[in-house]
């Protein structure tokens, strides 16, 4: 932990349709790895060598530079017991903790309640995109779903200003939950009104944003430079969560992981550098994952659902460095051709929560598990 | 009573297709629920959209070259222009169980001919249409069945197809996704042309019987030698396939259910609902006609008035339909096909082969915006015809006290039901203006723009 005074804020990116962990963080000296992938297998000469036995995809220059700072963490064999391997059942236990029946409480949302019981700052957690990841929701636990920055707000089609603020009273009054009006429309009501909360505070960042550092024009770049924004208008918001994807590469997997890591790479390290030139880097820690890893042995193009897989924390009070054990390759420790997990993500989660939000993980990970000491 | 029979109406326009203006809402009334049901279940009576007329203004949407950012808009034109209400409807539901991303596929045709094979078949046999759904080239691309081969399973349409098109996950085990798989092997498509100057050549389904894994299978305690049509009838035997199929139609067309990874784990909400649409499915050996006739005339549909929150598509298409003018595939199609996805539901691209969860998790503070912002902006538009028609209806009736403004606007905008305090706030904002005279049209058309803004804007508008 760091001892500055700032309040610590944690950037999930989630890396969507199951990451391919060995293409990603390769075992390079592993004969199994040439032997399990023939088509998909990335050439000696072009990976980054890490240390003398992993190395990194050639995306990835700019993840290898932030790990030769110290300031990333790899964290092996992240998974859970029996994956079901959908993408959908995978994601929702990665979302809510709850590997054995269906939760319907994201992991992020308890932590937003527990960090804002009172509901004071309907921005202490940001969602990015169009719709809002299981992860931070909570039934009662606002958080801003903001799709683009630059055009949030409400009825800014009413061009008469006097008569637009006149509508939005009315709004507010429509919109104020009334008792036994049913579970949906108190919803309703309830997200309405943090809706207009939330614009009226975010419509401040982007006026007050002024940059060197120029993004890509990608998915993942505009949402990066969103939560910067956000993040240097100072307005309390502790907790971002964004994606990228898909990852499922069963297919012509070479150039499709090779792009998305790019991606991936060039608008994180913008996005540091654009905290690092405001001086607004030393609270953030950004952490990355994906549902699962996928399958030893390539199908010939791509490579199907895996088990385990690899996390990613980055950021100055990150202790970078390899976390946990990689997971064997050999033919005999795989389960249904893939690598075991040896690590319960929700371990993973908890250090995040304890070490750095500062929150008893128990009841929202529901449970103890090993904690990696990566901060 | 009158009144209640064209609530009912509204009901079932609104559920069986995109909603209907009030001068086709009185039609239908007069004509009566039952006959109205029957004209819905025979698409072929009345006039579909016109592809031609799309292409006429678009000529270069004809087999583009990629993706050409004009988003959903053929489908959209159908959307607006078809009279077969119900057809089109149970296109963007299959489209939503069957669901494929085009950022994936990145041939736009393709994508565009797998919602034409839900509008020719979307309303016949279930089997018939899996079998054409495997068959379908975006399917089998979207799901990798191109490299699925008989020796190098991959298993990702084998799996979908168990998890996501028939039974629902616990109905099956790992070795059923595996042998199924085995058995689709060799269903490909005909390997794709380079692209050259004038666009990408079609994909064709292709069946390779020397890619096919011809060996015996063991699928859900059958043993054979196993190809995918073979597969596809022993999931349509499987009685979780029915209970799947009936479970998706009642949360499409009658009332929220959990989402569907839930289902699993998690009973119906009306049991006895599921029961009759599944045994109404088996009985008639899977044809989809009947169900939605059994569907539609019980009484647990019709009492299921504004029991559901619209999707994205919904809102988009009723709003247009409503405000109407937009039938002519005017330049700005693609952007207006767009508007959905900007509400959460991307038509042609969903998020996964799940496809979009929906009920009120198509609602979080973002998309809430998009939904009141899209449809205040249309129906402030007091030049559209289906505005001046509700303007034209009022002013009929002469002066109008704040009351009557609010009551006439929720009875043409629905009628809408609306909760006491809501009203109230209705009326308190039309009192801040008084009486609504006609004596300067221009400005109490105006004020009805404006009413008709803030009661879109109400919780009680996103409701179906």
């Amino acid at each position: 932990m760091t001892s500055n005074k700032k309040d610590p804020v944690l950037v999930v990116l989630q890396l969507s349709g199951g990451n391919d962990y060995m293409n990603t963080v390769i075992p390079y000296t592993d004969p199994l790895y040439r032997d399990n992938r023939p088509a998909v297998g990335i050439a000696d000469e072009d990976i980054i060598r890490i240390n003398s036995e992993l190395g990194f995809h050639p995306s990835m220059r700019v993840m290898q530079e932030l790990f030769d700072q110290g300031n990333l963490a790899v964290i092996h064999g992240v998974g859970y017991p029996d994956s079901p391997r959908s993408h959908f059942r995978s994601m929702d236990i990665w979302h809510t903790c709850e590997p054995d029946k269906l939760g319907t409480e994201g992991w992020l949302g308890l932590a937003t309640r527990e960090i804002d019981p009172r509901k004071e700052n309907v921005v202490t957690t940001v969602s990015m995109g169009p719709s809002m990841f299981r992860a931070v929701s909570v039934a009662g636990v606002p958080v801003a779903a903001v799709d683009s920055l630059d055009s949030y707000g409400l009825l800014t089609g009413i061009s008469n200003e006097d008569q637009r603020l006149k509508i939005l009273d009315r709004f507010t009054q429509m919109y104020t939950p009334a008792i036994g009006s049913g579970q949906v429309m108190e919803y309703l009501g309830e997200t309405g009104l943090e809706a207009m909360k939330g614009a009226d505070i975010l419509k401040v960042a982007p006026g007050m944003y002024s940059s060197t550092v120029e993004y890509a024009d990608t998915p993942i770049a505009r949402k990066l430079k969103d939560i910067a924004r956000i993040h240097l208008a100072d307005l309390g918001t502790r907790i971002f969560y964004c994606d990228y994807g898909s990852f499922d590469s069963h297919a012509n997997q070479p150039g499709m992981h090779a792009s998305l890591w790019s991606d991936v790479s060039a608008a994180v390290g913008d996005f540091f550098s654009d905290l690092k030139e405001h001086h607004a880097a030393d609270n953030v820690i950004m952490l990355l994952f994906s549902e699962f890893g996928r399958r030893v042995r390539d199908n010939g193009s791509g490579t199907d659902h895996g088990a385990a897989g690899a996390a990613f924390v980055i950021g100055d009070p990150v202790q970078g460095g390899f976390y946990g054990e990689y997971p064997s390759r050999k033919a005999e420790d795989l389960q249904q051709g893939d690598l075991v997990p040896n690590l319960d993500f929700r371990g993973f989660y908890a250090t995040v929560l304890e070490d750095w939000l500062g929150l008893d993980a128990k009841p929202i990970v529901k449970g103890e598990f090993e904690k990696p000491k990566f901060l | 009573m009158a009144n209640e029979d064209l609530a009912l109406m509204a009901h079932l326009m609104r559920r069986a297709g995109f909603g209907a203006t009030r001068d086709e809402l009185e039609e239908r009334a007069a004509q009566g629920y039952a006959a109205t049901v029957e004209e819905l279940l025979s698409p072929e009576t009345v006039t579909g959209a016109d592809r031609y007329e799309f292409l006429r203004y678009h000529p270069s949407f004809w087999k583009p070259i990629t993706s050409p950012g004009m988003g959903a808009s053929a489908w959209l034109h159908s959307m607006l222009n078809t009279e077969r209400a119900l057809e089109e409807k149970m296109v963007l539901f299959w489209h939503q169980v069957f669901a494929t991303g085009g950022s994936k596929l990145d041939h736009w045709h393709e994508m565009v001919s797998q919602v034409d094979l839900f509008r020719e078949r979307g309303m016949g046999n279930y089997r018939d249409l899996l079998v054409e759904l495997a068959k379908n080239p975006a399917m089998i691309y979207w799901l990798d069945n191109c490299d699925n081969h008989a020796d190098a399973i991959n298993e990702n349409w084998g799996r979908e197809l168990l998890e996501l098109f028939s039974m629902g996950v616990g109905n099956y085990t790992e070795d059923d996704v595996r042998e199924c798989s085995r058995a689709f092997t060799g269903w490909t498509i005909a390997a794709s042309i380079p692209r050259n100057a004038h666009g990408r050549y079609d994909w064709e389904f292709e069946y390779q019987e020397e890619d096919h894994d011809d060996g015996e299978k063991t699928f859900l305690g059958h043993t054979g030698n196993f190809n995918g049509e073979d597969i596809i009838n022993i999931v349509c035997q499987q009685p979780a396939t029915a209970r799947f199929i009936a479970r998706h139609l009642y949360n499409f067309f009658v009332a929220e259910e959990p989402p569907v990874p839930a289902w699993s784990v998690t009973p119906p909400n009306d049991p006895a609902a599921i029961d009759l649409l599944a045994q109404t499915f088996i009985d008639s050996n899977y044809e989809i006609t009947p169900t939605l006739r059994v569907l539609f005339m019980s009484d647990f549909f019709k009492n299921a008035r504004f029991a559901k929150i619209k999707s994205p598509a919904e809102v988009l298409v009723g709003s247009l339909r409503l405000v109407g003018g937009y039938q002519f595939p005017a330049p700005g199609i693609g952007n207006l096909s767009k508007e959905a996805g900007y509400m959460g539901q991307e038509l042609l691209n969903p998020p996964s082969v799940e496809g979009w969860h929906t009920g009120p998790e198509w609602i979080n503070s973002g998309t809430l915006m998009k939904r009141i912002n899209f449809s205040a902006d249309l129906v402030g538009n007091i030049a559209k015809p289906g505005i001046r028609s509700i303007i034209n209806r009022l002013q009929t009736q002469g002066d109008l006290t704040p009351e009557e403004l609010v009551d006439n606007c929720l009875d043409l905008l629905g009628p809408l039901e609306v909760q006491a305090d809501n009203r109230q706030q209705l009326v308190n904002h039309a009192q801040e203006t008084g009486i609504l005279t006609w004596a300067n049209p221009q400005e109490a058309a105006h004020r009805v723009g404006e009413m008709l803004q803030l009661i879109v804007s109400l919780r009680e508008y996103q409701y179906a």
